[in-house]
């Protein structure tokens, strides 16, 4: 095994360096701009789903030639504001993260920079006194909305709803999730929990099938582990952030998706215009900032009733036109 | 209260606390042979990691899922050999070499995992084993679906518990390594190795631990996540001290605690539930737990020479 991981890094190790060999040769796609340097710093590795967004994005600007993008990954809290340093040392223009769990500190070494325009995941508002650190987070509860629409019309009236812990962003998905499926049927109840862990499938997927065995046929897979107890037990799962259904075809109905990509390149477009302040990016997931979608329904099209697509088609319209606004609601949701 | 009796009156309740135990069932024996030995092994959280991780890569690339296991046990048995040779021959501190095993084999992970897929979306599944019912034995009611329709690897914890009991009861070999851990003086006297002896123990807990992580990504779920153990190192090594340091006792401990864990998932979804804030559950199975330990260890006999490094001919 020691010597098959050998092997495999150091064919991927070739297949990099001819990757890199290649890219150097390839002429640079034209643009208007020189690629500003920007730096993601996460506290998780990249495949997690939330930061997978972002990456995702940056990489994309990365191949347009918008950015020359690097980033560091699984970085503790407790590093956090070091590498900060380093890469606002090292001449980095945008630095791009999360800092829920460091709040106080980043906005520090943040303040010692004042050159570098920082656009990070909080859950503060944006300073003025502090003009280079915009906020933003995954605000896609118009997605959340609509896949509620759509779970609320494939179940029973029990759905199960599996979260890691109840900060504002996750409750207000949660919330206007919940607003979406009573729209379909006003009877449902709901089951919620938290499982006081972002990364621990294995718990995820007993609190899931505890919901399942109380009656859920639906569920809200906030965490990874829920889909997996769902499709197990032959019942639905909604997915969220990520498009899960290639994994479980048979089971995840539709996906609210985050597209970090207006943030993003709002952030760069901003930095590149000398024109970055204090601001709150979350706008910009928003659906009609294009910043929210729904999944496409994939193995299921046909399989949801006409009514509650026609009604989520008309909403979503209202969404974009602005008649509706989804309502926004942080308070910690409770079962019913 | 009914609805306290309902939940405990359901099969798949009882299920549940089988499936949470059985990584625990694992790891806490290989935590228990280490120490009646004489050798703490706070290198289990890091060698549950490794075992999570080595032994869903190797399913992924192919080696079929006993093959999992058995390289997560290898995996596991290579950390140990590193703990057992700092701690047994070298009398390193077992509290700061633990620890660091523990800090090399998460990273180590992480490390690996990156270098195997530098570029994923989301970690790749694998086929997990499945739930095989006994036949007959499944219709017992209650028991019947808690015990006998869990998966393979389920059985084989059950079945390391039996083998831990009948080797340190009732052959020479435990007896050897009962008393490396009570009297390494006496079993030198005997003319037998406690080196030997200690680093064997810690080497094969350590497999074990190791295997009680790959439960994690083989049969409890299908992928390897950073962080997915979770702790659950650090409660083996409460259960070691729940249990006195006797297989059943501790057995009996990792059953308790999966079953309030499991209790209080149920619980949250009852009218005490939405009365009780949800992190008062999550702390119910360790808070009980700690309960439990003041209570049993009082009368609890620690392995007197637990910790103490042993140095041939020294008084």
């Amino acid at each position: 095994m020691h010597k098959m991981m050998y092997s495999t890094s150091r064919r991927s190790l070739l297949i990099g360096a001819g990757a890199a060999l290649g890219a150097g040769l390839l002429p640079r796609i034209a643009s208007a701009q020189t690629p500003i340097k920007v730096a993601g710093i996460y506290t998780v590795p990249v495949e997690q789903q939330w930061v997978s967004r972002i990456h995702v994005a940056a990489e994309a600007a990365k191949a347009a030639g918008q950015v020359d993008y690097t980033y560091t990954e699984n970085t503790s809290n407790t590093d956090y504001p070091r590498v900060m340093r380093e890469y606002a040392e090292s001449g980095v223009q945008l630095i791009v993260g999360e800092i829920f769990g460091v709040e106080q500190e980043a906005r520090e070494v943040a303040a010692e920079y004042p050159d570098v325009a920082f656009l990070m995941g909080s859950s503060f508002m944006p300073d003025e006194a502090l003009p280079n650190l915009a906020v933003f987070d995954n605000y896609i509860q118009d997605a959340s909305y609509l896949s509620g629409i759509i779970a609320g019309a494939m179940t029973k009236g029990n759905i199960g709803m599996v979260g890691g812990f109840p900060i504002p962003e996750v409750n207000r998905l949660m919330h206007a999730f919940m607003a979406g499926a009573k729209e379909s049927n006003p009877e449902i109840k709901f089951q919620i929990s938290f499982i006081g862990s972002w990364f621990d499938p294995p718990k995820a997927k007993e609190t899931a099938f505890a919901m399942i065995e109380n009656g859920a046929d639906m569920l809200y897979a906030e965490r990874f582990g829920v889909s997996d107890a769902a499709m197990e037990k032959g019942v639905l799962a909604i997915g969220n952030v990520i498009d899960t259904q290639a994994d479980y075809p048979e089971t995840v109905v539709a996906s609210a998706l985050w597209q970090f990509e207006p943030t993003f390149n709002a952030a760069v477009a901003a930095v590149q215009a000398g024109s970055f302040k204090a601001a709150n990016y979350g706008t910009y997931s928003l659906m009609k900032e294009g910043g929210c979608s729904l999944a496409p329904l994939g193995t299921f099209e046909g399989k949801v009733p006409e009514a509650a697509l026609a009604l989520v088609a008309e909403k979503e319209a209202a969404i974009k036109s602005g008649a509706f606004t989804v309502e926004v609601n942080d308070e910690e949701p409770k079962s019913s | 209260m009914n609805a306290l009796f309902d939940i405990l009156l359901t099969a798949s309740f009882w299920a549940a606390a089988v499936r949470i135990a059985s990584p625990l069932i694992f790891a806490t024996m290989g935590e228990l042979i280490c120490e009646r030995a004489g050798v703490l092994n706070l290198g289990i959280e890091g060698i549950m990691v490794i075992g999570a991780f080595s032994g869903w890569m190797a399913v992924y690339l192919g080696m079929g899922l006993w093959g999992g296991v058995f390289v997560a046990m290898l995996a596991g048995m290579l950390f140990g050999l590193l703990h057992a040779t700092l701690t047994v021959p070298f009398g390193l501190s077992q509290h700061v070499v633990g620890l660091g095993i523990t800090l090399l084999a998460t990273s180590t992970s992480y490390f690996a995992y990156r270098l195997i897929l530098p570029e994923v979306t989301s970690p790749p599944k694998i086929e997990p084993f499945q739930a095989v019912e006994v036949p007959y034995l499944v219709d017992i009611p209650l028991l019947g679906p808690a015990l006998f329709a869990q998966t393979a690897l389920t059985y084989a914890a059950f079945a390391v518990v039996a083998l831990t009991v009948l080797i340190l009861y009732r052959t020479p070999l435990g007896l050897a390594i009962r008393a490396a851990g009570e009297s390494p003086n006496a079993v030198a006297a005997q003319g037998l190795s406690v080196t030997r002896l200690r680093m064997g123990a810690v080497i094969v807990g350590s497999g074990l631990m190791a295997v009680g992580g790959a439960f994690l990504t083989l049969s409890a779920f299908s992928s390897f996540f950073f962080e997915m153990v979770n702790g659950r190192g650090w409660i083996c090594i409460a259960l070691v001290v729940f249990g006195a340091w006797r297989p059943g006792k501790a057995l009996l401990g990792a059953l308790l605690f999966a079953g309030f864990d499991a209790l209080q998932i149920r619980l949250q979804q009852t009218p005490i539930g939405q009365a009780v804030p949800y992190q008062v559950f999550l702390m119910a199975p360790y808070f009980l737990s700690i309960l439990a330990l003041i209570l049993m260890s009082r009368r609890a006999q620690v392995p007197s020479a637990l910790m103490v490094p042993f140095n041939k001919g020294e008084r």
